[in-house]
């Protein structure tokens, strides 16, 4: 087998076990864990909600990862600088989605358990800043000219990497210092056992999806980069040609 | 001491055109007191309100003020061809962003200095707690904003939308530095934060202004640089 023809075999399976594992994680959650005692069956969105939480602070860390590589390699070797930088889009456009989903059923949850849509609790508080951070990445990729938005972006990147923490912290220390309104807080002190699995099942499910859509986004940016070669190349040679 | 001395060029060459022109400071001056005349209208304050809501007030009409005057920050030097010249010239490019900065923090100072007076009277303000803490965290949230700004107009100099583009990556940025200063001004004005809580606001916007600035000048060149 060629090698795209192998990586396109692996996509797949990899797409069908992430399935797999969603659906069990699905049995698992709605199914067969015990109702919450205190919360009844709204306490069920926890298996997506934290998982993809958790996930959606992984991503921003490939993306820096990925921008301070583009960086490194912008002039010494521009071929894996394109590669890396579209490592670096892709994991921001996962970000993004991975923190709607979080911000959206965190808010649902919030509507059924607390009685409000949204509190400016500390946690809540940072989450909304990163994904403000990912979407004004998005936004510059987006509005500045073919030539420099990976440079741009790489640097705005390295920023809200920097931000991420700061906002983080500064968000703790005021917690300390004022009580928090009204937050339960998630079960952090240890699961009981038997939401373990469904939890597990879940967040091993997120993880592949997440990775399938990294990969899946990666391969079709880095077929728009190669397209948009060919055609830079392709018109170089026409431009020789009328020259002769 | 030679790296001092090319910001101070940029700096003095800043300074001179602007105090010719003086358009980026009356610019800001009247949006600046636009935004607080609207504020009170819109909210009618009495003066235990107002002491409440006038930190925050303060500083959003200073960041929309600061916003509209750096979006034309970089435009002069664009057409005079000034960052073509900074590239072949043997100075560091972030001497050019140094100077530039401390530039526009003067003016954002100037435009504090005119509106403090014009904030006590029309929002009747008398200040309860400690009124010379507000000589740190006017100039530290200043810095906050004025670093981080500048850096973003640059980097947004060769895009489209650039009005646009240049408030979308700054607030989200200065979000936490604008937390600080809010609660630190409000805390001084009111009087109902302690010391203690106001010294950690202090410490993190220093803390803020200290990262923010480090990162600035290491990334400016690979910005102005940027095909």
């Amino acid at each position: 087998m060629s090698r795209p023809a192998i990586f396109r075999t692996v996509a797949w399976l990899w797409f069908l076990a992430s399935l797999v594992v969603l659906v069990i994680g699905f049995r698992e959650a709605i199914f067969l864990v015990p109702t919450d005692a205190a919360q009844g069956d709204a306490g069920r969105i926890f298996y997506y909600h934290v998982p993809i939480s958790m996930l959606s602070l992984l991503f921003p860390y490939i993306n820096f990862v990925a921008s301070l590589a583009y960086l490194y390699w912008r002039r010494r070797d521009p071929l894996k600088a394109l590669t890396s930088d579209a490592l670096a889009l892709t994991a921001a456009e996962v970000t993004v989605v991975y923190a709607t989903i979080c911000l959206v059923t965190g808010s649902i949850w919030g509507r059924a358990t607390w009685g409000i849509w949204w509190t400016w609790d500390p946690r809540l508080t940072s989450m909304l800043l990163l994904w403000l951070l990912y979407v004004s990445y998005l936004m510059l990729r987006r509005f500045s000219s073919a030539g420099q938005s990976q440079t741009l972006a790489a640097v705005l990147s390295v920023f809200a990497a920097v931000d991420v923490p700061i906002v983080y912290m500064s968000i703790r220390w005021w917690r300390t210092q004022h009580p928090a309104p009204v937050f339960g807080g998630g079960p952090d002190s240890g699961l009981d056992p038997s939401m373990m699995p469904a939890f597990i099942w879940n967040i091993v499910g997120w993880a592949m999806w997440g990775i399938f859509i990294l990969g899946f986004r990666f391969a079709l940016e880095r077929r728009r980069q190669l397209a948009e070669q060919e055609a830079a190349l392709s018109a170089i040679e026409a431009s020789l040609e009328t020259a002769q | 001491m030679k790296y001092i001395g090319h910001v101070l060029a940029h700096l003095r060459k800043d300074l001179r055109i602007e105090w010719r022109s003086r358009d980026s400071i009356n610019g800001m001056l009247f949006f600046a007191l636009l935004v607080v005349v609207v504020f009170s209208l819109a909210f009618d304050p009495t003066a235990a309100v107002s002491r409440q809501i006038s930190g925050g007030i303060l500083w959003v009409a200073l960041l929309f003020a600061t916003v509209t005057a750096l979006n034309q920050a970089w435009t002069r030097e664009q057409n005079h061809q000034v960052l073509e010249a900074q590239r072949m010239a043997p100075a560091p490019a972030s001497a050019l962003f140094l100077g530039k900065a401390i530039a526009n923090m003067l003016f954002v100072l100037v435009v504090e200095a005119v509106l403090a007076p014009v904030f006590i009277v029309f929002y009747n303000l008398h200040v309860l707690g400690n009124a010379w803490l507000l000589a740190l965290i006017l100039p530290l949230g200043t810095w906050a904003l004025v670093v981080n700004g500048t850096f973003f107009a640059v980097l947004g100099l060769r895009t489209r939308n650039r009005e646009l583009l240049l408030p979308l990556l700054l607030l989200p940025i200065s979000l936490p530095a604008l937390l600080g200063m809010v609660e630190a001004t409000t805390g001084v004005l009111t009087a109902q934060l302690d010391p203690l809580e106001i010294n950690t606001w202090i410490t993190q916007l220093a803390g803020y202004d200290l990262i923010f600035t480090i990162v600035c000048i290491l990334l400016f060149e690979t910005v102005l640089n940027a095909e």
